[in-house]
């Protein structure tokens, strides 16, 4: 049985080793944060932290994570990720809010590598992040606000 | 939608639940005051809600807990554009709650309460951006007769005159020294009579209408994933289905053999049901790994097998020929066009377009002991969908209670004619015996390849100028799918006019002498739907692209022109001129860059957008676009900005890069993000939305910001090559 370490807390899960992790943490562990959008990594709504590094939950596999930390929407925390949930809320960023756990775990990301994230820097990290109602606008304007916030 | 749409959905909607879900959690909070109109309207629920029973249903709009917490119960569905929001917003108003205390769920079951008054008040139901024009006077007043009740009970518990009692920030108040919060005096509230006139707060009082600093109540759960959708409904014993559907268009099952699938683990059972095979497992991984073991065949005896290439073939073909019905006549378009100094003609290109929501459809159904069966989901034309799920399962529609969830995203697809998603969960439930609750969850795939789509259209226009430049003649001939022809919608049709085929082009507000619109209504096996800003998504392109082009041989600026066209018509022309000046339209551009404009009106709002681009290697880039908007009064100035964002966002990348489309045999060639590709962050440009301030009634905003920006794009770009853009998407249509 793969064991993952979701948030800081260790999980036995009963599922193959080829089940993606996606399904593991909303089926199994029972964290509904994480959203199923595409199942092909192609849209970004299941995005997590594996060792702080953004990547797409439903193209990575309950076998292949010994060892790693997974964070997920819900165990987010620390600075740069409450400056930006903060801004998100100030900005109204969200509008059906659907992939916005996806465009946060993308966000604190980038800021974290790149605390002065430039408009090329933004279009390059959250690239692969879809937002079907199209609040790019805001999402990038949160990520310079978040940077801004964060400097002072 | 129009008012039209009553007569036939009526029947269907009159059912009622006996008690909305909603009431049955309610109930549980005795002591709340609940406040409605109609025969009854204001009762304590629990025992004091039996006590007052009258003739009409249970009837409410807000309840306001002992705690102090009020809920908005929203006739209006939410599926991402801050409808909830709006109402929630008109009720606070006049109530004067704690806006950190307040929330919005979606009510249902009596069209009386909650019909939409913009589609006549038969109905319930969300769609054509009228959320906030049914929304507004309704909920206002609901919002002022709770406060006059909690300063009414306040008065006689103080013994105070209730004119002298304030509501702010969820207390009530006298200057002499008493107070209390809302939820202290929710139960003694819910003793009163309604008062009789109900006086609202005059324009000059308001502080939250048009108030540009108030957040939006739900953001913040939408950034720390707290905010449930309907994939997140968790139930006891819960089952999750995945959908193997027909491959094509009006197929169905013919054979199936699940006997390797049914082995595996975690798979309960595989179905088959009407709209195709089932596979049920105890989470969604059990019913996916399964799903690849069945093998089905399929009767394809009532397919549509033709190709998307085979459909448009057939639709120019029929754009040569008359119109099967005309829309609008004025003057003989015929014979002017024969006089005209000068003739333009060009033919438009449309593909079907998927909505593409970031959450694929699903709904849950569970059927309980008492013989209720529960359904939750994007529950957009609740009412009908009532019948339906009661008609799928075999009972009264009495007994249906309906969940209403909050969505990721809609843009028309939740609100179907025969309540796909919604019937299949009951479908489900009901082939395994409602042995247990049942979320059918469909892939991107199923998602993608579901059918109701915007449909494919082909436009042909033809204009005659006079030896002065001016148009004289316009023609307009538009060919495709009724989108309502076969479904409860069907009186939207007159005279053979599918309105919803129509609307943009039949209502043209530039003054032309002559003009005719006509439409030939084509019969195509794939399913059709509304699409955010339904009509207008090609009519708008076809009309204000073509003008572009008749503007460049006539030798006039794109915006001189209109103006002058658009004299009667000072809304239009107010927003364009808006567009115009903030984007600095007629100023020198920096080298490479180019713009053009475009401006529409879709369900009574007013939207004009500049776009500024720069062409690089056959490629567009949109660096900057303009916007403005007339929606009459605002409610909350900056939705209106973000639905204009976003709507420019939805639709340009349509105009960019998407369609839908039908390979060899009729089988849709998409199925995920990569083939169907929306807008990303990287094209999406800086966006200016500028608000044209109004003390007109207010509409909506859900919709109108879609059509325009992306002829303003093909309008920049043909300024930039001299080429018009006549093929959607661009992708193609700079090929051709």
């Amino acid at each position: 049985m793969p064991k993952l370490n979701i948030n800081g807390v260790d999980h036995q899960v009963d599922g193959p080793a080829d089940m993606p992790l996606l399904w593991a943490i909303r089926d199994l562990v029972g964290l509904t944060g994480t959203k199923f959008g595409c199942g092909q990594a192609l849209c970004g709504a299941c995005t997590v932290h594996l060792d702080g590094y953004p990547t797409r939950s439903c193209q990575t596999f309950i076998g292949d994570l010994e060892g790693v930390k997974i964070t997920t929407v819900e165990g987010l925390g620390g600075k740069v990720a409450e400056t930006v949930q903060q801004v998100w809320t100030d900005l109204d960023v969200p509008q059906c809010g659907y992939c916005q756990s996806g465009q946060v775990m993308a966000a604190v990301a980038l800021l974290t590598e790149t605390p002065k994230p430039t408009d090329e820097d933004i279009d390059a990290a959250l690239d692969g992040n879809l937002c079907r109602c199209a609040t790019y606008h805001r999402i990038r304007a949160g990520v310079h606000e978040a940077a801004r916030r964060l400097e002072a | 939608m129009l008012p039209k749409i009553i007569e036939h959905l009526a029947p269907a909607a009159t059912v009622e639940t006996t008690r909305r879900g909603f009431l049955m959690t309610a109930g549980a909070a005795a002591g709340a005051l609940i406040v409605g109109f109609g025969s009854s309207p204001v009762r304590a629920a629990g025992a004091g809600a039996a006590a007052a029973a009258a003739p009409e249903p249970f009837d409410a709009y807000i309840k306001i807990a002992e705690d102090g917490t009020v809920t908005v119960l929203s006739s209006q569905f939410d599926m991402g554009q801050g409808s909830y929001n709006g109402l929630a917003t008109l009720v606070n108003e006049e109530l004067g709650a704690d806006w950190s205390k307040i929330t919005v769920e979606g009510a249902t079951g009596d069209t009386k309460l909650y019909g939409n008054l913009s589609w006549g008040g038969a109905v319930q139901g969300t769609g054509g951006s009228s959320s906030i024009t049914t929304s507004f006077d309704r909920y206002r007043k609901a919002g002022a007769a709770a406060r006059m009740l909690l300063t009414e009970a306040a008065a006689k518990e103080w013994n105070l005159p209730a004119s002298e009692i304030t509501a702010k920030d969820g207390v009530l108040r006298h200057a002499s020294g008493p107070s209390a919060g809302f939820g202290e005096m929710a139960a003694k509230a819910a003793q009163l009579p309604v008062p009789k006139t109900i006086p609202l707060k005059g324009r000059d009082d308001w502080s939250l209408i048009g108030n540009a600093d108030l957040r939006r109540y739900d953001s913040r759960a939408k950034t720390d994933g707290t905010h449930d959708f309907t994939i997140d409904v968790k139930l006891p014993g819960m089952l999750t289905a995945v959908m193997i559907h027909p491959p094509k268009f009006g197929a169905t099952v013919g054979s199936f053999d699940a006997s390797k699938a049914k082995a595996m683990k975690g798979v309960v059972d595989v179905v088959e049901t009407p709209r195709g095979i089932a596979v049920v497992g105890e989470h969604m991984w059990a019913a996916l790994a399964a799903r690849d073991a069945v093998a089905v065949t399929w009767d394809e005896t009532k397919a549509e097998t033709r190709s998307s290439a085979q459909i448009m073939a057939g639709y120019h073909k029929a754009v040569e020929q008359a119109p099967q019905a005309v829309a609008r006549t004025q003057g003989d378009a015929a014979k002017a066009l024969a006089g005209a100094a000068k003739t333009v003609e060009a033919t438009f290109d449309f593909p079907y377009l998927a909505h593409a929501a970031m959450e694929p459809l699903n709904a849950v159904a569970r059927m309980n002991a008492d013989g209720t069966l529960e359904i939750w989901g994007g529950l957009q034309l609740p009412g009908l969908y009532q019948g339906m799920v009661a008609k799928a399962a075999g009972i009264d529609p009495s007994k249906v209670v309906s969940h209403i969830m909050k969505t990721g995203g809609g843009f028309g697809r939740r609100g179907t004619p025969d309540g796909d998603v919604i019937v299949e969960a009951v479908m489900i439930a009901k082939a395994i015996g409602y042995k247990a609750p049942v979320k059918v969850q469909w892939t991107r795939e199923n998602d993608m390849r579901g059918g109701r789509y915007r449909p494919a259209y082909v436009h042909k226009l033809t204009a005659g100028l006079d030896s002065d430049g001016n148009i004289v003649a316009w023609t307009h001939h538009i060919v495709g799918q009724s989108i309502v022809a076969g479904t409860p919608f069907q009186g939207l049709i007159q005279n053979g006019i599918d309105q919803t085929s129509v609307e943009g082009a039949s209502n043209l507000p530039y003054a032309i002498p002559n003009m005719q619109v006509g439409l030939t209504t084509m019969k195509v096996g794939v399913p059709p739907l509304w699409w955010r800003a339904v009509g207008s998504t090609h009519t708008a392109y076809a009309t204000e692209a073509f003008l572009d082009q008749v503007a460049a041989e006539a030798g006039k600026d794109p915006l001189q022109l209109r103006l002058a066209l658009l004299k009667d018509h000072p809304r239009h022309a107010a927003v364009l001129k808006l567009a115009a000046e903030k984007a600095g339209w007629g100023k020198k551009l920096p080298e490479g860059r180019f713009m053009g404009l475009a401006v529409h009106e879709s369900f009574h709002s007013y939207v004009a957008h500049v776009a500024e681009i720069s062409m690089k290697g056959g490629e567009v880039k949109v660096h900057r676009v303009v916007a403005a908007v007339d929606c009459g009064t605002v409610v909350n100035p900056d939705t209106v900005k973000a639905q204009i964002e976003g709507g420019t966002g939805f639709g340009l990348g349509a105009m960019l890069a998407e369609e839908l489309t039908l390979g060899t045999g009729g089988v849709v060639d998409q199925g995920n993000y990569d083939t169907y590709t929306p807008l990303r962050i990287s094209a999406m440009p800086k966006v200016e939305v500028h608000i044209v301030p109004s003390t007109e009634p207010p509409t909506g905003v859900g919709e109108p910001g879609v059509p325009s920006i992306g002829p303003a794009v093909a309008n920049a770009i043909r300024r930039a090559t001299g080429k018009p853009i006549t093929t959607l998407p661009l992708t193609r249509g700079m090929q051709s």
